[in-house]
Formats: C-alpha cells, structure tokens, sequence
C-alpha cells in the first residue's frame, strides 16, 4: 500500500455508519504515550529521535493487533502528500512541519493511525464512524496494552502516563466526538451549548483540530483532564453530555421543520443549486454549502444526493485531494475551478 | 475604502502585518477584522499560555533565582526552560520540577493522583503499589457512597480500611 492507494479509500470518519450517524460524524481517542529511555520528542537529539523512529516502528510492525499498516516517514515525503494526510485526519498539522524523524503508521481502513515523534513519541489514535467512543476505545486499549509490552513507557504512580505537555498526563487520552449541528447554529443556541461544555471541563474546536476555526457547522468536542478520572469514568462522562447536544440538535431540526419550513428548505436546496452551478469555489464555501446540503439529506428533503457522496465531496475537495486527484500542483485559483468542476461532476 | 479582504464593507480597521520581514498595510471591515482577530490568537498558542500558569504555578518554588536554575538530572532541561518552551524534556522532569508541576497540575486537571490505565510491562513494585493505590481509591468512593447513605457504621469500617492502607502504602 502505498499514500496514493488511500485516495480511492473512504476514510473511517467519512464512512456516516454507526449509532447516531446523522449528527456525530466521528468518535475518535487518542493516547499519548512517551518512551522512558528517551527525552521528549522536542528535547531529544536528533540521535535519540532517530532511535524512538526505529524502535517504534519495530514495535508497531511486529504488533498482532494492529494490521497491514503502511508506515510512513513524514520527512521523506512531498509537502502535498503531508497535507494530504492531515486533511485525512490521520496526523496534526503539527506533523507536518519540521518532519525530519516524525514517523506515521495507518492500518485497519485508516481506524488506526500512530504518529511518532510528534510532540510525544507516539500519539495513537483510533477512529470509529458514528457515536461509538466505546469500541474506539476497546480497540485503542488493546493496542496500546499490545504495544506497552514491547516497549517501555514512561509512567509514574502519581502522574500516570508521562507525556511532554502537563496538560495530557494522567491516562494520556483525548476522547472526541465530531458533531454536525447546524440547526444548534440556525436557532442561535450553539453558543450556550459551547458555553456550557466548557463549564463541565470539556473543550469545543473545529474541524481540524487545535487553534481551528468552527467551519460548516462542524464541532469537535473532547475531555479537557487527563489526570485524575479513569479512562471509563472520562469516557462516562463526554457520551453523557453528547447524548444531550444530540438531543438539543435533534429537537432544534423538529423545530425547524414545524415553524420555518419553507425558510429551510430555501436555504438547503439554494446551497444545493450554488453547489451544482458553481463555476468557482473556494473550499470554505463548499464546506459550508455541503453541510447545508447534508442536512438537506439527513432530512429526507433532498432525496437525490446520499451521504456517501456528501462526504466523499467533502474530503476530495480539499486542496492537497484536489491535487493528488489531478496528479499535479494547482495554485489556488486554479483548485477553486477545479473544486466547482468536480462538484458539478459528481453532483451530475 | 473597502474592505481589503470580503471587497463588500467599509474599511474601518487598518492592520499593519510584517511577515518575513515584509511589511504589509491591511485595510479591513470590522467584520473580517475579527475573523482575523481569531486567527492571529490561534498563533499565540497553548505554549504561551502555559508558560503563563507555569510562573503563576510555580509560585515559591520558581520565585528565588538559584531555584528557577534547577536542572532536570536526566535530560538538563531548567524550570526556566520549561516555562519558555511550555513542554518537558522527559519523564524524570516531573519529579525534579515535582514540587512546582503540582499547583500546575491541580490548576489544569483539578487533581494530582493518576487513576486509571496503567503499563503492563512493570517491576513487581509497581505492580503492587498500583493495586495498592487503585484499591485506595476504590475505597475511598465507597466510603464517600456510604457517607451519603448515612451508613455510618459501614462507613466506620471503611475509614479504617483506608488509614491501614495507607500506612502500608508509605512503607
């Protein structure tokens, strides 16, 4: 398997199955996990980074658990391809620069990706389509067990998991769920909602990540400590308070649709139209009117478009999957004809 | 003028920017002023902001000079370091900078114990002195359980329980 094989997959989060797919879009955990031979990541010489990469990667390859992985070293690899990465979802941006001994490894349908060297040594990270913290976490505890056994972690009675940031120590894990809740945003409620979660010790970020801005109505929402509260207990707690934002959103759309049909359906189907028409688009638009459009979908008001193909179009247009998918660089103007071309394509 | 950046509005805002030794004048709506408000915080990053609470957190222990040049045995890294770059150097800095990192840890995670998950490849001393700790906490919730219940004689028993282990756990 080589990066270009993941063009044709469909990533585990753009997969819309699983418990509540027409709101959660994705649960996702990670852990942080250090090794305790080496300093840190950004405290490591470029030796000992080096080192980390090797006996990391041997781990990972020789790991029952984790299959056919294709295992990357982000330094060797084109800028595009790195990109292309991130917007996958299967590493941070962070990832992306300074790459000299950053590592990433990608298996089970993209479920499971392991970042080395990032700012831990490794950041493993499991994905499931839908509402399922759960199972992303059975997964992620066995492969994590699996690989704690080969490997020697730094871990300490009182701190838990060593981690280079004191904001992740503890259990190392950052549970998140990605939500779609664009009627939480029509009817003005989104901000108590965001302004509540943070009350409750979790934290509200957009779709790629840290410092991201919220775009297309998509929130990420994830457990802000890491340290005192057993990995169940965290997990225990963030479904909780998701179940209720699902049911808020779902009681927001109700509403919609009884009070101010016509001014919904006006907007869906007109973003619809915008998508099919376009002769140029930039991808913040698209990520806007796609989520009008799923919406739309997830409505049953517009029966024609399938969610596989919404998020199919959510992820080939952005700008590293526009290039990779014309097998050449675009400057910007030219994705922008290029993103309206293929919408306009696929959107028959 | 309009606006620089959506070509709609008013410019109001007149931003001057030097990336890369460039410098550029931006004139901009108030509206995609803020937008760009947002970005520019979106540079002033968690680091900084650690190294904020890392003074506040340290408190005593970063307020004499020779202290704030303690040095982390293993890998060298200073508390001074830790509060510029916002990251330790490794996982023996969290007992050199215990004393520090604890009023910092409680401020972040409103705790200072780890419970949960622990490696599975450990020294036989580990291995007991997690158990011991997981069956402290253990007891400790039933024992707050019991209190709620007003079972106070079970509650008694509990108490007990917990300064026994305890003891056992600092020996």
């Amino acid at each position: 398997m080589n990066i270009s094989d993941l063009l044709n997959n469909q990533g585990e989060w753009l997969r819309s199955i699983g418990p509540n797919s027409d709101i959660v879009m994705s649960s996702r955990i990670r852990l942080a996990r250090n090794l305790s031979n080496y300093p840190f990541s950004n405290w490591a010489s470029k030796k000992e980074q080096q080192e980390v990469l090797k006996v990391a990667k041997q781990a990972i390859v020789a790991s029952k658990k984790i299959k056919s992985s294709l295992c990357l070293d982000i330094g060797k690899i084109d800028p595009i391809d790195r990109q292309f990465l991130v917007e996958r979802h299967l590493m941070s941006k962070e990832h992306s620069v300074d790459a000299d001994n950053k590592g990433l490894c990608v298996s089970d349908r993209e479920a499971v990706s392991i970042m080395i060297n990032e700012e831990d040594h490794l950041r493993i990270q499991v994905m499931k389509s839908g509402f399922d913290l759960r199972d992303a976490w059975r997964i992620i505890n066995s492969i994590d067990s699996e690989l704690g056994n080969a490997l020697h972690y730094a871990y300490s009675l009182d701190f838990g998991y060593l981690t280079a940031c004191p904001t992740n120590t503890g259990t190392g894990m950052r549970a998140s769920v990605m939500l779609h809740l664009p009627s939480l945003v029509m009817t003005k409620q989104i901000d108590k909602v965001l302004q509540a979660i943070t009350k409750l010790s979790l934290t509200a970020r957009g779709l790629y990540g840290e410092g991201t801005e919220a775009s297309g109505n998509f929130f990420q929402i994830s457990n802000q400590v890491s340290l005192g509260h057993r990995e169940d207990d965290i997990i225990d707690n963030i479904e909780r308070i998701i179940r209720q934002i699902i049911d808020h959103e779902q009681s927001a759309r109700d509403v919609l649709l009884s009070q101010n049909k016509s001014v919904l359906e006006d907007r869906i189907w007109r973003a619809y139209g915008t998508l099919k028409s376009a002769h140029i688009i930039t991808s913040s638009e698209t990520i806007d009117l796609l989520s009008l459009v799923r919406l739309g979908a997830d409505l049953n008001l517009i029966k024609s478009v399938d969610r596989a193909l919404i998020n199919e179009l959510f992820i080939i247009t952005q700008p590293a999957h526009l290039q990779k998918l014309e097998k050449k660089k675009l400057n910007p103007n030219e994705r922008d004809v290029k993103r309206a071309e293929i919408i306009r394509e696929r959107l028959g | 003028m309009v606006c620089g950046i959506c070509g709609k509005n008013q410019a109001t805002v007149h931003l001057t920017e030097i990336v890369d030794d460039k410098m550029t004048e931006l004139h901009i709506c108030e509206g995609c002023a803020q937008k760009k408000g947002a970005q520019m915080e979106s540079h002033f990053g968690l680091a900084d902001l650690l190294a904020g609470l890392a003074d506040l957190g340290g408190g005593q222990f970063a307020k004499t000079k020779k202290e704030t040049k303690v040095k982390c045995p293993r890998c060298g890294l200073t508390y001074e370091d830790f509060k510029r770059i916002g990251r330790l150097g490794c996982g023996e800095c969290y007992s050199a900078f215990k004393e520090a990192l604890l009023p910092l840890l409680k401020r972040i995670h409103g705790s200072t114990q780890h419970y949960g998950k622990s490696p599975t490849k450990k020294t036989t001393k580990v291995t007991n002195a997690v158990k011991t700790r997981d069956e402290l906490q253990e007891l400790r919730e039933k024992l707050q359980k019991a209190i709620q219940l007003e079972q106070f004689e079970e509650a008694a028993k509990l108490r007990d329980k917990v300064r026994e282990l305890e003891k056992k756990g600092k020996k």
